[in-house]
């Protein structure tokens, strides 16, 4: 329980989530579901079981709710994960401009394989499917972020970059996890 | 020169804010619809204009919305489709993106046709830093009195709110983006009552593709009989199509519909031929669910007329020997591709992407998926060519949604056209990883099993 007590959005966030249920008629709060996760994913770091619970109160509906839709979408973590999720594009048209050599290159700079987060807890590798890049591939998104026309070195500057600088997951809030 | 309708100020400085494009024409549709004509006087307009969903399926846009049930007292609503996630199509970002006044406008014009006071787009979670420019011009526009109560006088209300996925394919199928926006698993849905009777809360909903709903724009400005002058037969109007692969000039363009294949391919308006001097492999024209196309089938068709870039024209043929032109993801190969490993990568997808109601789809993609991995790391046997082709049949047709389909089609016609391919790497197990098979030979059309 106390663990329960400690979970509360900060006073602007919950003022982020009565706007999102307001753009709903009443009793369809449910619908506010999708993106108040989104916004408990990028404060919490994840959606751990009492963060779920914590937005079905939130939200008047009963746990069971959230968790088939946390585990439904692939954008969700309810495993812990790093600070800064590298997500490399690898279906079809990423794949033909060298997306599989992207992935290889980040998996031995980081000294992680696909799905792995690094020691030090700042980075974690995850291979995504289409992301709507295909002209502009290969491509990662970290955070909100889209970072296209990939090569060896455009990956060591942002590995450098998001070491040391937060990333945006939600409207330009800051992963706290 | 093409004409744009479109992305005709896409390129002008500050036109994702509102006062730049008012300046540039925007939001004179909204008053024309507004001051001089009735829903029935939009709706008609779209009818004439021929205009066709823009999300892949083509259905005729203003038949969609006559479909729409009119119960007393019942709200009605339009749901933009903005879920793009068909692998080589990222048309509706680019639009978004650029220019999201046209789709906010767009919205309240063809709400306004349906009788909608309250609309939703929804947009792919993935696109999240496209949903905050919506939200921006949306409340650019509430500011300037284009949203909220009695816009511009008018006595008409619409409230448009923009309301995120979280990582799906299958939320761009209509049923499941309203599973979705009403807070649930993307499972979709059985039809019918189809969503025209009962889809957002039990309510009468229309859903239309992004590029859709801004197409209704230039077709209230200049009326539908304009739009239907361009293009060939029932493939009116202009067509954005996203452009990938192994081409000089990766992209998003605007094509009047009926520019031959050959054109778009190489002329330098468009994606100015192939990167390298390479030959062209193969050409996947309208998104990863439609049938891929070998070097002999792109630019002409069996029949050995010129193909175009048109609905009829791309499908010319049938599944034997033609594709679709689906969601305008135009994805070229080039002869250092491999048909087997696109295969199976596309296989992936749509194994990861099944929503896992439906066996045949939750079952079958994996199968097939597995198999091609088989035969592109060199374990596959001559069988299971065979057995592929097994799979993909009994997942076709055997599924609520038209995911399952469009994870068989283009398994089926890679077996179909590069089967010699498929065999080389049962026979050549080892060859397969180091090097590729090049282009396959010619065939003739009566002896295919389609």
């Amino acid at each position: 329980m106390t663990e329960n007590q400690e979970i509360q959005f900060p006073e602007h966030l919950l003022k982020e989530v009565g706007r999102i249920i307001s753009q709903f008629p009443e009793g369809k709060q449910k619908s506010a579901l999708i993106r108040v996760l989104h916004i408990a994913q990028a404060h919490f770091g994840y959606l751990s079981t009492p963060v779920m619970d914590y937005v079905a109160r939130l939200l008047h509906i009963l746990p069971i709710e959230v968790y088939e839709v946390a585990t439904f979408y692939s954008m969700y973590d309810t495993q812990p994960v790093g600070r800064v999720k590298l997500e490399v594009c690898r279906t079809g048209p990423c794949m033909i401009e060298g997306a599989e050599t992207i992935v290889s290159y980040i998996e031995k700079k980081l000294g992680i394989k696909d799905g792995e987060t690094t020691s030090d807890g700042i980075f974690t590798l995850k291979t995504v499917e289409c992301l709507g890049a295909c002209g502009y591939a290969p491509m990662l998104q970290a955070g909100e972020k889209f970072h296209e026309h990939l090569t060896e070195e455009k990956v060591d500057q942002l590995i450098e970059m998001y070491r040391n600088k937060p990333v945006a997951n939600y409207m330009g809030l800051e992963n706290n996890g | 020169m093409a004409r744009k309708l479109l992305l005709e100020h896409a390129q002008v400085e500050g036109i994702h804010t509102y006062d730049v494009y008012r300046k540039n024409g925007g939001y004179k549709a909204v008053e024309k619809a507004l001051k001089s004509m009735s829903p029935e006087d939009v709706v008609e307009e779209v009818k004439k204009s021929g205009l066709r969903g823009r999300g892949g399926a083509g259905f005729p846009t203003g038949m969609k919305w006559s479909f729409i049930a009119k119960p007393e007292g019942v709200p009605r609503h339009l749901l933009c489709n903005a879920d793009e996630s068909e692998p080589g199509t990222f048309k509706d970002r680019y639009l978004m993106e650029k220019i999201p006044h046209l789709l906010i406008e767009g919205m309240i014009v063809s709400s306004y046709a349906l009788g909608c006071n309250s609309s939703y787009i929804y947009i792919r979670g993935e696109y999240m830093y496209v949903l905050q420019i919506l939200e921006r011009a949306i409340a650019e526009a509430y500011a300037n009195g284009w949203l909220g109560k009695n816009i511009q006088g008018s006595g008409y209300d619409l409230d448009l709110h923009v309301s995120p996925g979280a990582g799906a394919y299958i939320c761009g199928e209509e049923t499941a983006l309203i599973e979705s926006l009403e807070g649930k698993r993307g499972n979709p849905r059985m039809k019918p009552p189809f969503p025209a009777v009962q889809g957002l809360w039990a309510r009468p909903t229309v859903v239309n593709n992004v590029e859709t709903i801004a197409a209704v724009v230039p077709i209230v400005n200049e009326g539908g009989d304009s739009y239907a002058a361009i293009g060939v037969g029932k493939s009116t109007g202009t067509k954005l199509i996203s452009a990938s692969g192994n081409i000089n000039k990766p992209g998003v363009y605007e094509i009047e519909l009926g520019v031959s294949v050959e054109e778009f391919i190489y002329s330098d308006q468009y994606c100015g031929g192939m990167k390298n001097g390479k030959r062209i492999k193969a050409c996947v024209p309208g998104g990863s669910s439609v049938p891929i196309l070998p070097h002999y089938l792109i630019t002409k068709t069996a029949a050995g007329e010129s193909r175009l870039m048109t609905y009829e024209s791309l499908a010319d043929g049938g599944f034997a020997s033609g594709s679709m032109l689906g969601s305008g993801g135009f994805i070229v190969y080039d002869e250092d591709q491999c048909i087997v490993r696109n295969t199976w990568n596309f296989s992936r997808f749509y194994h990861h992407e099944s929503c896992g109601q439906c066996s045949p789809c939750r079952e079958g993609t994996g199968w097939m998926e597995k198999v091609l991995h088989r035969l592109e790391y060199g374990h596959g046997k001559m069988e299971d060519i065979d057995l592929l082709w097994d799979i993909q049949r009994q997942i076709e047709g055997n599924t609520i949604c038209p995911l399952g389909d469009a994870a068989a089609w283009p398994v089926a016609a890679a077996i179909r056209h590069f089967r010699e391919e498929f065999e080389w790497h049962v026979n050549e197990p080892k060859r397969c990883l180091e090097t590729n098979y090049g282009l396959v030979k010619e065939k003739t059309f009566e002896s295919v099993n389609a």
